[in-house]
């Protein structure tokens, strides 16, 4: 049909949503966290930078972002290539799986509080098992390294199903063929693993890396729920300066940090995985 | 396998299926295990008497005693929380399809100068941690009077859920076969006539399931919510605000008033998940 | 009356050029047959007649009416889709009712003209089911039904057989063939496959690269054609071809054989001759058999002669084996001479 005009009227809505309500306000922050009253400046990133809570934020994400995101890979691989192989009640264990996709990080917080804290599950356990003959406190500013730990294992139990909902996707795309050709030429399950369905994942895995890791560095309500203030991270500062310390230039550099350390992830994903022109199926 | 081989000498076969099957089958019970114990241990929580949840030891087995929820749901500002929360969903989930979904049709149906770069703006969305959008936005909505609405963080959640209504509704969209559509416009039906007797009834399970995504992506987010509102607040800024304050207990309800309609969206959505990330995919 | 009239008209997609300046007529209740290789533009043309593809230049006229600017639904078409299109969401009552329901028909004649067209593509048995239910067959003759009962002036078909099985394709072909003859509508139909194009058209329009080559009968466009392409194109196995040289007076030396050859043409020409056109006798061509494919009733010999590849359709009483040498005689009449230069037709006659 002769109507040139048409899927441009249908994109407008959202490019105009997009450009109000995502290009602008990143501009904005842009503008915020090289500008005072004077004119440019970098004040706020050396106010940020000398904060004394900034460089522990800064590697507490890092490091929760490298230890969780991996971890997440393999239990996704894992879980995805279980579902792959299953025969009968497939679609029940897959909605299993899925089911912390729909939770939110705060309720996931809330859920990993319900066993972490002093009179929580894990005590109970312990006391009942006669390991301590009282109840622990866990997740004291004392005890970091636990806040890390149950955080870590709160992200982890959160976050892998999005990961595997990406990989079984991925490998509902691989053609069966490739496999039986694999196993024709001899290869085992694990070669076959190794050489057919991890290249062929590649692009799935892309995906899933940097949505992962971008929403890694995000972590903030999790953190929040189990440790408090115990355990600052980039996204908690930023919410900091905004509130508490009642300063917008503090926190739109933190957050041109979280948005800068995002985009290299994204670039490295980017450039690691890259399918090679014409080798997709 | 290559062992095996070598050797040459023939194992029974049902011996080694047999092994693997018991792992494979303790591998399955365990993940689902590590999935449903801590969400069944928060529901015991809060389906235990106050006193019980800060008790000690720990049973893990609920009392069916309703007093955290009884507590919770009389707490000053969890009716209105709890309100906001839907209101805020649901108006996000009318602004990303009604936005999104459109856009997503054109991309389907359409090839025209422009395209890419619509896509890559819409791609480029994921690159960005999005929940610090609210910082800039912020000021601007107290310029323009939408600072702590219901309207006003429906708006910023839109944002983080038009990339999803885009490309789900992309992908359900481009399962349709144009075919279907050029057959109707041939059988006495304009464009629009086309989309509603055709298209439409076909799309309306997956756009359903794509409204109910936008709904939870709204339903869950805490950090532009807490930046967001100060006195109408949604639940999860609610939470958020009273973690430090507010006694264990109520908490573990607020958990609880979270997950378990988490819990029915998923279920409702639970067809579309694969279907929509394999195409998001490319 | 639906004369079908298409003038000067072209189509090109970005840079690509996907029509050149096509001109055709089809005759009121003519069976037009579009025929050529994928990418020739034969579904391009379909579809700007049909209206689901503006044409960059030139002009459709229906029925005496100039239709090129309209939408699809203004146009007086039906049209069976080569993937069916038949709607999921509607049963096959439904879909055969959709267009007529879009007319605001009454009721009855609704019922009345579903139930016929249903009988006449023997699917009344199936009305109440969903497309998901049907086979790809019984899919098919729905998608037919459902373009018969709206009882249009024209009836445009793209390859609606090519996603059958061959057995089906060939029942189904006939059974069209008969719907259609009864059904006084003028129909376009597209397809790939020469022989449903022979078999079902009064007229085919060979395409070739955008353009139509030859339009004519399919006795014509066999014994006759216009251009190099259409005799490659068209016969299984095709033409055979071998460059000739003048040697004045209308001869022509070709293989070192001497046959007798338009008048007034250049020094060079291309002989043709189809496979099934030639006999075993003294004085012919000399080929060197290479392979034998006993078909039953005919037997297929690839030959090399002046060092090319060469068929022959030959009785298959004959005894003949790889590596003989055959001298294979051609029938005069069935000689066809082209320009080397142009790939045209060179008539013996003029």
């Amino acid at each position: 049909m002769n109507n040139k005009s048409l899927p441009y009227l249908l994109l407008l809505p959202a490019t105009l949503f997009l450009a109000v309500f995502f290009v602008y306000p990143f501009a904005q922050i842009a503008v915020q966290a090289f500008t005072a009253e004077q004119g440019f400046t970098l004040q706020h990133f050396d106010k940020m930078a000398t904060n004394w809570k900034f460089w522990p934020s800064f590697w507490n994400t890092i490091i929760l972002a490298a230890i969780v995101v991996p971890l997440q890979l393999v239990m996704a691989l894992a879980m995805a290539s279980i579902v792959a192989k299953l025969k009968t009640g497939r679609n029940s264990i897959l909605y299993v799986f899925t089911i912390p996709l729909g939770l939110s990080d705060l309720a996931a917080g809330i859920i990993w509080l319900a066993i972490f804290e002093q009179s929580g599950f894990l005590s109970s356990m312990l006391v009942g098992l006669g390991v301590v003959d009282r109840p622990v406190l866990f997740l004291g500013y004392q005890n970091l390294w636990v806040i890390f730990i149950a955080v870590i294992l709160a992200e982890l139990w959160r976050a892998t199903a999005i990961v595997m909902v990406i990989l079984v996707s991925g490998m509902g795309l691989i053609p069966k063929e490739y496999y039986e050709a694999a196993e024709v030429f001899g290869a085992g399950p694990w070669k076959r693993f190794l050489k057919v369905t991890l290249p062929m994942l590649r692009p799935s895995l892309q995906t899933a890396l940097i949505l992962r890791t971008i929403a890694a560095f995000e972590v903030f309500a999790v953190v929040v729920a189990l440790g408090g203030t115990s355990l600052p991270v980039l996204v908690g500062q930023t919410y900091d300066w905004q509130f508490n310390l009642r300063d917008s230039g503090g926190a739109a550099a933190t957050a041109l940090v979280i948005l800068a350390i995002s985009i290299a992830a994204t670039l490295v994903f980017l450039r690691l995985l890259r399918t090679p022109r014409g080798a997709t199926p | 396998m290559t062992e095996a081989r070598s050797v040459d000498v023939p194992r029974p076969v049902s011996d080694i299926t047999a092994a693997g099957r018991f792992l494979f089958v303790a591998g399955v019970v365990l993940l689902c295990a590590w999935v449903l114990v801590p969400i069944y241990l928060l529901l015991v929580n809060t389906l235990s008497s106050p006193q019980e949840v800060t008790g000690f030891p720990k049973t893990g087995l609920p009392s069916f005693n309703l007093g955290s929820l009884q507590f919770f749901a009389q707490f000053a500002g969890v009716g209105a929380a709890l309100w906001n929360s839907v209101l805020v969903a649901v108006l996000t989930m009318i602004l990303s399809i009604g936005i999104g979904a459109p856009a997503g049709y054109a991309l389907s149906r359409f090839d025209f100068p422009g395209k890419g770069a619509f896509r890559m703006l819409v791609l480029m969305t994921r690159a960005f941690p999005l929940p610090l959008l609210a910082l800039p936005i912020a000021v601007m909505f107290i310029r323009v009077g939408l600072d702590d609405t219901p309207i006003g963080l429906a708006l910023v959640h839109t944002t983080l859920a038009i990339p999803f209504a885009v490309l789900i509704t992309f992908s359900i969209f481009s399962g349709i076969p144009l075919e279907l559509e050029e057959a109707a416009w041939t059988l006495g039906c304009n464009r629009l006539q086309a989309f509603h007797k055709v298209v439409l009834p076909l799309v309306l399970p997956g756009i359903t399931a794509s409204a109910i995504f936008a709904f939870t992506i709204s339903w869950n987010e805490v950090f532009a919510a807490s930046v967001l509102t100060v006195q109408n607040r949604t639940l999860t800024a609610f939470l958020l605000q009273s973690l430090n304050v507010s006694p264990l207990h109520l908490r573990f309800a607020g958990g609880a008033a979270l997950v378990v309609p988490a819990l029915v969206f998923i279920f409702a959505v639970r067809k579309y998940l694969f279907a929509m990330w394999g195409i998001a995919n490319r | 009356m639906a004369e079908i009239v298409v003038k000067n008209v072209a189509k090109s997609f970005g840079a690509f050029q996907a029509l050149h300046s096509i001109d055709l007529t089809i005759a009121d209740q003519e069976f037009m047959v579009l025929l050529g290789a994928s990418g020739c533009g034969k579904t391009t043309l379909l579809r700007i007649i049909a209206g689901l593809e503006s044409p960059s230049q030139g002009e459709v006229w229906i029925g005496g009416r100039r239709v090129d600017q309209l939408p699809p639904r203004q146009r007086g078409i039906s049209m069976v889709f080569q993937n069916y299109a038949v709607f999921p969401h509607l049963t096959v009552f439904e879909n055969i009712a959709f267009g007529l329901r879009m007319k605001k028909l009454p009721q009855a004649e609704v019922r009345d003209r579903v139930e016929r067209t249903a009988e006449l593509m023997h699917i009344e048995q199936l009305l109440q089911r969903y497309s998901g239910q049907l086979s790809g067959g019984q899919r098919q003759r729905v998608a037919v039904a459902r373009a018969l009962a709206m009882e249009p002036d024209v009836i445009l078909m793209d390859e609606p057989l090519s996603n059958l099985d061959a057995l089906l394709r060939l029942e189904m072909r006939a059974e069209l063939k008969g719907v259609l003859a009864g059904s006084k509508t003028t129909t376009i139909y597209v397809t790939h496959d020469q022989v449903e194009a022979m078999s079902l058209a009064d007229r085919i329009s060979v395409m070739n690269g955008g353009r139509i080559v030859q339009a004519a009968s399919p006795v014509e466009v066999y014994r006759n054609p216009a251009a190099r392409f259409v005799g490659s194109f068209i016969g299984n196995p095709p033409m055979n071809f071998i460059a000739a040289t003048s040697d004045g007076d209308g001869r022509y030396r070709v293989a070192g054989l001497d046959l007798d050859g338009p008048a007034a043409a250049g020094p060079r020409l291309e002989f043709a001759i189809r496979p099934e056109d030639m006999t075993v006798a003294p004085g012919g061509l000399r080929a060197a058999v290479r392979v034998v494919e006993p078909l039953g009733a005919h037997t297929l010999v690839t030959c090399e002669v002046d060092g090319a590849v060469f068929r022959a359709v030959l009785d298959s009483d004959l005894r003949i084996a790889p590596g003989d040498e055959l001298s294979l005689v051609p029938k005069p009449d069935r000689i066809r001479w082209f320009d080397p230069e142009t790939s045209s037709a060179v008539p013996v006659a003029s």
